[in-house]
């Protein structure tokens, strides 16, 4: 089971509260197509993914990183269970969309520089080390149903 | 993944921006890796304060930012311009180069509190690619 401080909770909770989901999720997928471009492997449907300009322009990824940010509420609303809370959205990822489980680190580092560019200073190394221990136990719960 | 001419363009032009700030970005950087990394503490336990704003820290942050400097002067042949410090990394201070990558990741970090409009997408997989090549040249000569 993953130990959270108080001080990891309520940073972790701070950092959604204040997040504009409409405007880090999108920017957040957007620039891990364009980061690491072999990721567009599985957005063969959503359009023009020719170039950066194409990508951070598209909607169907607009509308797709929001999606993905409002999946990590999940597990803000239930740090204590992040395993059962994403056990679905594991068979998901793994029966449905077949996503290879390490991609889910590029884009969690993708999230991390987003909400750094966003908080600027704000974001100290301690809120850093909360986001990122969250944010690998998302990755850890989502990769849990693979087989 | 190598460097296009794109990217050492990119690397370039960025750096032309920021490196008037390198003291203050390598601080940052070396001070939040030993914070969000604790294990990187183990290859500092020499030194009395390891906190973010300590003078061994702000120090060494200016030492790492000065390989960078050197990286990019030397962009064209990463394995060359950085031979000796590979060197030095290898045989003297024989730092696992897992962390080469966890810093580089510390310094983008740093890159996107401290420049938020320049450090486009564009840049990022510009200065990614850039790091991995330098984190490449400095393993080396490790074996």
């Amino acid at each position: 089971m993953v130990e959270w401080t108080e001080c990891e909770r309520a940073t972790i909770k701070d950092i959604f509260a204040k997040l504009d989901y409409d405007s880090v999720g999108p920017a957040a997928l957007s620039r891990c197509l364009i980061v690491y471009p072999w990721t567009q492997r599985y957005f063969g449907n959503f359009g023009n993914l020719y170039n950066a300009a194409a990508i951070m322009g598209n909607p169907n990824v607009a509308k797709h990183g929001t999606i993905i940010l409002h999946g990590l509420d999940r597990g803000v609303k239930n740090m204590d269970n992040m395993k059962d809370t994403y056990a679905e959205l594991s068979v998901l990822h793994s029966e449905k969309l077949h996503v290879d489980p390490d991609n889910f680190k590029l884009i969690s580092d993708c999230l991390t520089i987003v909400v750094a560019s966003r908080m600027g200073k704000a974001f100290t190394g301690e809120v850093q080390a909360a986001l990122q221990k969250f944010l690998a136990v998302v990755v850890s719960s989502l990769g849990r149903q693979y087989h | 993944m190598s460097l296009t001419e794109k990217d050492k363009a990119v690397v370039k032009a960025l750096w032309a921006k920021i490196s008037t700030h390198a003291d203050a970005i390598g601080g940052d950087a070396l001070g939040r890796l030993l914070v969000v990394y604790p294990q990187t503490k183990t290859y500092f336990s020499h030194w009395p304060d390891l906190s973010p704003n300590s003078p061994s820290v702000k120090n060494h942050g200016k030492t790492i930012m000065s390989g960078i400097a050197l990286a990019v002067s030397t962009i064209d042949d990463l394995k060359s311009g950085l031979q000796e410090l590979s060197e030095k990394h290898a045989f003297k201070l024989r730092v696992d180069p897992a962390n080469f990558k966890i810093l580089s990741h510390c310094i983008l970090v740093v890159l996107a509190i401290m420049f938020p409009k320049e450090f486009t997408p564009e840049a990022h997989v510009a200065m990614d690619k850039f790091f991995c090549g330098v984190s490449l040249a400095l393993a080396e000569r490790y074996r």
